[in-house]
């Protein structure tokens, strides 16, 4: 035994040293805890609800035909090859642009006064409510071609997805060793053979990723399309003519008293909602493991 | 070994500084690209301000500023003003964050401190995230059919009990008014604010929590005199993003509000925002001055927006600057 322990006035200090703490401070401690507990608690249920909800009411109504049905015929057909060819129209259009961004920002500007500029913008157009967006896509296609139409809605989303893209690459780049660079540019590599073929290259998987949580984000967007594609009950006539996607399906529908149309809306919210979630939640776990290593 | 001459050591004889190859070309090429794209997605932004003010014009040119606090919108007579919109807005995004920021700080601390086993606070970290991931129409329709049911019961009683309150003071409480809205906007922008204060947290140096628990401060003494005070900027520059994405945030809204453009005092009554009633009716109006009322009051959203979004990004700045 250590001498400390043997004096009496010693283990009266250490008994108060090693005792709780006065309730006071106690019972704020017990508190606070169960607060942020309760509070995360409530924070989740929301998810868990919606997803149960949405499974138990759709998926007694899911059919294959619906499928290959346009809303019509109560498929989700069309609205499905919509919602593809707007997206689709919003990746090609946004995917140049935002890479390139992002290159410009991880590798030419980096911390100079320009690239600050153009960080900010980007960040800033990230916050624009996607309902000005498609205000934005109104004025600038809407009105000069006269019609709602496809091109429309891709131009919305594009604008939607550009800044998550850039961002996004920004951050892959970023990952990537100087050395890398270094060694590239040692053995006589330009910077377009730096950038292309040793820095992209590593980085492609996390701007993969990147692309994909931002078709997830656009896929999911309704506020941009109600007035740029618009929507139609029956297979759309081509890149110029209103397009439905699920979204505005669901939007749209909604409120229908007819109880076919209902039962469609909740089998359409599950394969939006499955198409969306498992997209995010992929390539978000593929994003952690990356940054583990 | 042939025999070099110095002429050959010249810089053009070794080609160093070339510039008239394909690779010269090809590089200069790829900068120019890499700035033009760059160029392009900074313009989006001007370029979005210039449209919508454009579209809107016909309606500045004739209401001006008056349209602010205009309290009437009627379409066939041509007659609009904002304010009833303005106020929704405002109002339910004012609901949402009261609501949010407790929760989401209380989500950034259990995630970020060492309450729990480090794979249960990613799990819980990833599940938030995910809230952030579902469609903005999906939670409307879980707002509408099952969050609503829910919500009904208790505001009908306050609405009965509590009617000496302005605030719950509402002749018939239905379910979407107001206050439910305020609280689907809390559940939308909750992984905002709960990820960015996360992250602020986790910046705070170690040393700080250490120095507080050696001075004998319980977890909770060191949370709220030591992280908090020392987070708070950042903390507030993310309330500040949740806040822009609740004021902008349109389907889930315009599904739960009751869209009924009136100012009333109490939160059970229905109200109206501006993305709502852009989505509900922009599609159907008339070329002229109706798009350019809508229009206008999109204009109206994008500034505040806009400057709410700006004051948090320097906030963000400011603060990274300030803790190097």
């Amino acid at each position: 035994m250590s001498n400390y322990q043997s004096s009496e006035i010693n283990k009266a200090i250490v008994s108060e040293l090693i005792s709780p703490l006065p309730p006071r401070r106690l019972i704020f401690t017990y508190l606070m805890n169960a607060l942020a507990f309760a509070f995360s608690a409530l924070a989740i249920i929301p998810l868990f609800s919606i997803i149960w909800e949405i499974i138990s009411r759709g998926l007694v109504g899911l059919k294959p035909q619906m499928f290959v049905k346009a809303v019509i015929d109560n498929g989700f057909g069309n609205a499905i090859l919509g919602t593809i060819t707007v997206v689709a129209i919003g990746s090609v259009l946004s995917i140049p642009i935002g890479l390139f961004t992002g290159i410009f920002l991880a590798e030419f500007g980096q911390t100079s006064p320009i690239a600050k500029f153009v960080r900010f913008i980007v960040s800033v157009l990230t916050g624009v409510p996607s309902i000005v967006v498609g205000i934005f896509a109104y004025g600038l296609i809407v009105l000069a071609t006269k019609q709602f139409s496809a091109i429309a809605g891709g131009f919305a989303l594009a604008t939607i997805m550009l800044p998550i893209i850039a961002l996004t690459t920004e951050e892959a780049l970023k990952l990537i060793p100087i050395d890398q660079r270094l060694a590239s540019a040692a053995l006589g590599g330009t910077r377009f053979q730096t950038t292309f073929r040793v820095v992209v290259t590593a980085a492609l998987p996390s701007i993969t990723t990147g692309i994909l949580l931002a078709v997830a984000r656009a896929a999911g967007e309704t506020a941009p399309l109600i007035f740029t594609a618009l929507f139609s009950l029956d297979w759309s006539g081509g890149l110029f003519g209103p397009t439905a996607s699920l979204p505005v399906l669901i939007y749209n529908l909604y409120n229908d008293p007819d109880p076919e149309r209902n039962q469609l809306v909740w089998t359409t919210s599950i394969v939006l909602l499955g198409l969306v979630l498992s997209v995010s939640l992929i390539s978000r776990l593929f994003t952690r493991k990356k940054k583990i290593k | 070994m042939t025999n070099l001459s110095p002429a050959d050591f010249d810089n053009e004889n070794l080609g160093l500084t070339d510039n008239d190859g394909a690779n010269f070309w090809l590089d200069r090429g790829f900068t120019w690209l890499v700035y033009t794209f760059a160029a392009i997605a900074v313009a989006v932004l001007f370029l979005m301000s210039w449209i919508v003010f454009l579209e809107a014009r016909p309606a500045i040119e004739k209401f001006g500023l008056g349209f602010i606090w205009g309290q009437d919108w009627d379409t066939a007579n041509e007659i609009f003003g904002a304010l009833p919109y303005i106020y929704g807005t405002l109002v339910s995004s004012a609901i949402a964050i009261i609501l949010t920021v407790p929760v989401s700080i209380a989500v950034a601390l259990v995630t970020s401190e060492k309450f729990l086993h480090p794979s249960i606070q990613t799990a819980l970290a990833f599940i938030v995230e995910l809230i952030a991931a579902i469609p903005s129409v999906i939670i409307g329709l879980w707002g509408i059919f099952i969050f609503i049911p829910v919500l009904e019961p208790p505001q009908k009683w306050l609405a009965s009990n509590f009617k000496w309150i302005p605030i719950f003071n509402s002749q018939f409480p239905v379910g979407t008014n107001m206050l439910t809205a305020g609280i689907i906007l809390a559940i939308m922008i909750l992984p905002t604010m709960a990820a960015i204060s996360r992250d602020v947290l986790l910046a705070i140096p170690k040393e700080l929590r250490s120095a507080s628990m050696a001075l004998g401060g319980t977890r909770w003494e060191t949370i709220f005199r030591v992280l908090l005070p020392a987070g708070f900027s950042g903390i507030v520059s993310a309330a500040m993003l949740a806040l822009g994405r609740a004021l902008g945030e349109t389907m889930a809204v315009t599904m739960v509000i009751g869209n009924s453009a009136q100012i009333s005092l109490s939160l059970l009554d229905p109200a109206y925002t501006i993305p709502a009633v852009l989505a509900n009716e922009f599609a159907e109006a008339q070329p002229g001055l109706h798009i350019g009322a809508l229009c206008y009051l999109g204009l109206i959203l994008f500034a505040v927006t806009l400057g709410v979004n700006i004051a948090a990004r320097l906030l963000v700045q400011w603060v990274g600057r300030r803790n190097r």
